[in-house]
């Protein structure tokens, strides 16, 4: 049993996808008993979700499977809020018919979310790029999974074949690690890159170019918006969250453990993307038509903040990039979720579509009221505390000029999502007679959106004992 | 432990907006019964914490502590001093008679008065407030439901830009104020965000030189302090009745109170050698303002600027850094604030129901709506600061302390007061007197109960102190012995 103990989430989230696949056969096609296969999904990731946080929680961290795996707090509240994420965006899978019907999509969903437990957790170069193809290669398909649409397929092409490219950058990364230090553990690296030399300059910008991509990171942003547009909106959403966020992980792991002794250069490395990151991401945002766009770029753009921290190369920044990413996990599943039921009711992206939308649905108006506003960075939302702790940081390191790019940025972001309101509260529809007829929602959805407000709320009030877990996570890897 | 009075002051409008969003949108009368008692169960709060601060003992009162987050040392940390006592009440009068005002608002009530009350908490909170990141947080509440109020109820001409303009302008000050605000608490080494620990942390005068600019800029924002006061005429046009009355009445002494709370107070060096610039500006904002105002044909934008005006008066009576005009700038908070909020209060109604604002086209209000005329002419009257009045309670020792430092400011800024004389002489004239518009003949009907009501209780008030100072003048005072303290003693 103790040897499970550090992979228990992924172990049972391996049961449930291959219970998945049992099951479905048995499924006649009909959609109510298509929409077990949704609810069985869900209660699954709940329960591995509830059966972790009560027998896997890591004491102090220790070195698994001959030191692939490192069985720490940084892992495991990242593996926590994967399973999470996945959970929610099951639900919103249900609301969709050509995902929500098909073993496959929960499948993928769960083969990718076992990759990312595992990015957060791999200790070693091997097992950190078996992770990370674990979860993209399932993400691909996701991403291209509706093949009647032409832009869903569209989108898996694009972002598998930048996804392949960045891979290999990677991994020529990865391999010169090896080839000048002879190790493959991270944590056996810190003593080798003593000086900004040659050697770790080379590797620091493979590696970054690799994993930059992965957060969509300026300047491997491109592919970002069009995949976000092209995908599924449920799917766009677990990519712009939960994959968005393993990449993170890796990029704390990585640079901390092997890259100690020089945190001085890459920390300007990193300040300089994350400026670019957040400007270019917001200045675009600016001009977008489509809802899904913007939050493509604004979605760049939080990936710049969260950098901040990381940048800062301390304690509290470490713990505050994790609890900026929970926060953020859960704001931007709440938008996509809005974005995902709205795009099926009126079968429009565009920000048009949301016209008249609080008369239409007053409490989907709400719901989006707290999504845009939690991004935007207000208080009682957990958008705010969430930068507040990375500017904090930010500050306490001597980066205040970060803090204060970060901060103008705020502003420039706070005004597209406040126009996205206007159109949802402000603005009528052109045909006034069809305000009267109002949004119905799916149940699976209003499920999950009222989880996703309820954690927002929580987390942007009593965030002491949250943030209290992202500094166990962060003190478990300095 | 005592009954936790300030915490209730500051999550009923909370709770009470919860409920409202629990009722159908459907139930108006509902909706609006439970705004108005809760509104008035916070007036009560807060008569209750006014009245029973004890003045001899002076300090924080009512104060209340607990842990929010240990490892930052943020803590949920409420009390009063005698500057804050008056503004928490002055909330709650202005909340009870803005809901009364906007008893008649027909488009989505139950929206309306939900983010009315998420941002009076959030009022609430920042002057409950002992705590430096709490008051970011409530500040930062009491801003953005400002957006949605103004976008949606507002005035359709030009309610979409003022909101905008508004929103990006304060929260431009209050982020550049909370990086100073973080710059303070990395720099003191004290793990605290207690505003009461931080005034002790003496900071560097080169330190305090540096930042005092930024933060005290930053709320000063939401003051209206020139050369940033321009969202803020906008920002009242646009805003609907209640807001406005909110926003000119409560929301500008958020900014003119933190500025104060955070800058002058835990920054009191860089206060001292900011002072001459923050003189020259409101300096301007108060000449400026009035003239500005002076030749507007807009009726609320007359109020709009003479609120930048009025505002640059307790921005004036901070920068003195005397114990005369730190008080009459705590009285001048006060009083502006009914004033202002009884002007809107007038405003809406005269637009309510002749449709225009443009004073030209008005005239001969006295007759149907006799109360109104009554309370604008007391509210002018106020407003050029005319003994027996609040305004002059709260107008002259501003003077005064202008005089002991720079008596030349004090002379230009006394201009003012005749030009403000002319002006709003001139609008009660021209609207409530002579003749009525063909147009509007028979349009005007009578107004409401409630709204009789409202202006009664605010007319009264300014008449109540103007008379008797004694009401609000010693508590400000011992706040103000608070504030010398630190001035001195670093």
């Amino acid at each position: 049993m103790s040897t499970v103990l550090p992979i228990l989430p992924e172990a049972l989230l391996l049961v449930l996808g291959i219970l998945i696949l049992i099951i479905d056969p048995f499924l006649r096609k009909d959609a109510a008993r298509r929409s077990f296969l949704g609810w069985f999904t869900v209660a699954g990731m709940f329960i591995i979700l509830a059966v972790s946080l009560a027998f896997a929680r890591p004491a102090n961290p220790t070195q698994v499977f001959g030191g692939m795996l490192r069985f720490d707090w940084l892992g495991f509240v990242f593996a926590m809020f994967f399973v999470f994420a996945a959970g929610v965006t099951a639900l919103f899978f249900m609301d969709a018919e050509q995902l929500g019907r098909r073993a496959e999509a929960y499948l993928l969903l769960v083969a990718a979310t076992i990759g990312m437990c595992l990015m957060a957790a791999s200790a070693d170069l091997v097992m950190l790029y078996l992770a990370i193809e674990t979860t993209s290669i399932p993400l691909y398909l996701l991403a291209g999974f509706l093949k009647e649409d032409d832009k869903s397929t569209e989108a898996g092409f694009k972002y598998m074949l930048f996804g392949a490219l960045t891979s290999a950058v990677l991994l020529y990364g990865l391999s010169l690690i090896y080839g000048f230090t002879g190790k493959t553990n991270l944590y056996d690296l810190g003593s080798y890159f003593s000086s900004f030399n040659l050697a770790a300059v080379g590797i620091i910008f493979l590696v970054l170019a690799g994993l930059a991509f992965k957060v969509s990171l300026f300047p491997f942003h491109f592919w970002a918006p069009d995949v976000y547009e092209g995908a599924p909106t449920q799917v766009a959403g677990f990519l712009s969250t939960a994959s968005k966020a393993a990449g993170f992980a890796v990029i704390i792991r990585l640079f901390i453990a092997a890259f100690p002794a020089i945190h001085a250069d890459w920390s300007l490395i990193l300040a300089v993307l994350a400026t670019l990151t957040m400007t270019v991401g917001n200045l675009i945002a600016l001009a977008q038509k489509s809802i899904k766009r913007m939050l493509a770029y604004s979605s760049i753009a939080h990936a710049g903040y969260a950098m901040i921290g990381v940048v800062a190369f301390s304690q509290l920044g470490i713990a505050s990039v994790v609890f900026y990413l929970i926060g953020y996990v859960l704001t931007n599943l709440l938008a996509f979720g809005i974005v995902g039921t709205v795009g099926r009711l009126t079968g429009s992206d565009d920000f048009q579509a949301y016209a008249g939308l609080s008369r239409r649905n007053p409490t989907l108006g709400l719901a989006s009221l707290v999504a845009f506003l939690s991004l935007a960075g207000m208080p009682p939302f957990v958008g705010f505390v969430a930068k507040f702790f990375v500017f904090s940081a930010a500050i306490q390191a001597g980066w205040v000029w970060l803090a204060i790019v970060g901060v103008l940025n705020s502003i420039v972001g706070l005004y597209y999502y406040l126009n996205v309101l206007k159109y949802i509260y402000l603005y009528r529809m052109e045909n006034q007679d069809e305000e009267q007829h109002q949004l119905q929602v799916a149940r699976p959805v209003v499920i999950g959106l009222i989880v996703l407000v309820a954690g927002i709320l929580l987390l942007g009030i009593l965030f002491g004992p949250w943030f209290g877990f992202a500094t166990k996570a962060a003190a478990s890897i300095f | 432990m005592h009954f936790p009075f300030l915490s209730v002051i500051v999550f009923t409008p909370l709770v009470a907006a919860l409920i409202i969003l629990l009722y159908k949108p459907g139930q108006k009368k509902a909706i609006r019964v439970t705004a108005l008692s809760a509104a008035v169960f916070a007036l009560a709060m807060s008569l209750v914490v006014y009245f029973s601060y004890d003045k001899a003992l002076a300090g924080y009162q009512f104060v209340e502590k607990y842990s929010w987050m240990p490892m930052l040392g943020i803590s949920l940390h409420f009390g009063v001093d005698g500057m804050s006592a008056p503004l928490v009440l002055l909330t709650g009068i202005v909340m009870v008679t803005g809901v009364m005002i906007s008893w008649g608002i027909e488009d989505r009530p139950r929206e309306f008065f939900a983010f009315l009350f998420i941002l009076a908490s959030g009022v609430f909170g920042v002057f409950a407030s002992l705590d430096l990141f709490m008051l970011f947080f409530f500040y930062e509440i009491a801003v953005f439901p400002m957006y949605l109020l103004i976008s949606i109820w507002g005035w359709i001409k030009t309610r979409e830009y003022a909101a905008m303009k508004l929103t990006l302008y304060l929260f431009i000050g209050s982020v550049v104020s909370m990086i100073g605000a973080l710059v303070m608490y990395w720099t003191s080494g004290l793990h605290t965000f207690d505003m009461l620990v931080l005034e002790t942390a003496k900071f560097s005068p080169a330190f305090q030189k540096i930042w005092f600019l930024p933060v005290f800029l930053g709320f000063a924002i939401l003051g209206g302090i020139f050369p940033f006061h321009n969202w803020s005429p906008d920002g009242h046009v646009a805003a609907p009745t209640a807001v406005s009355m909110f926003h000119a009445g409560v929301l500008m002494k958020l900014g003119a109170f933190a500025a104060l709370r955070v800058g002058i107070m835990l920054l009191p060096q860089g206060a001292k050698f900011w002072a001459p610039l923050i003189i020259v500006l409101a300096l301007v904002n108060i000449v400026y303002g009035a003239f500005i105002a002076s030749v507007q044909t807009d009726f609320k934008y007359v109020i709009g600027f003479s609120s930048v005006s009025h505002m640059g008066l307790v921005m004036m009576g901070f920068a003195t850094l005397t114990p005369e005009g730190l008080t009459g700038a705590g009285v001048q908070m006060f009083s502006h604030g009914i004033m202002t909020a009884l002007f809107f209060a007038a405003v809406g109604m005269v637009y309510d129901r002749a449709h225009t604002r443009q004073i030209p086209e008005l005239g001969g209000m006295i007759k149907p709506l006799p109360l109104v005329g009554i309370a604008v002419i007391v509210g002018s009257l106020v407003s050029m600061g005319m003994p027996g009045f609040s305004g002059f309670i709260a107008e002259f020792p501003i003077f005064m302390g202008m005089w002991k430092t720079h008596a030349i400011v004090a002379i230009i800024a006394a201009i003012s007061i005749v030009v403000t004389a002319s002006y709003v002489l001139l609008v009660v004239r021209r609207v409530f007197f002579g003749k009525m518009p063909e147009a509007l003949e028979g349009h005007i009907t009578p107004i409401r109960t409630l709204d009789k009501i409202a202006l009664v209780l605010l007319m009264a008030l300014m008449i109540g102190i103007g008379l008797f100072p004694a009401l609000i003048v010693p508590w400000v005072q011992t706040g103000v012995q608070h504030i010398l303290a630190l001035l001195g003693g670093a």
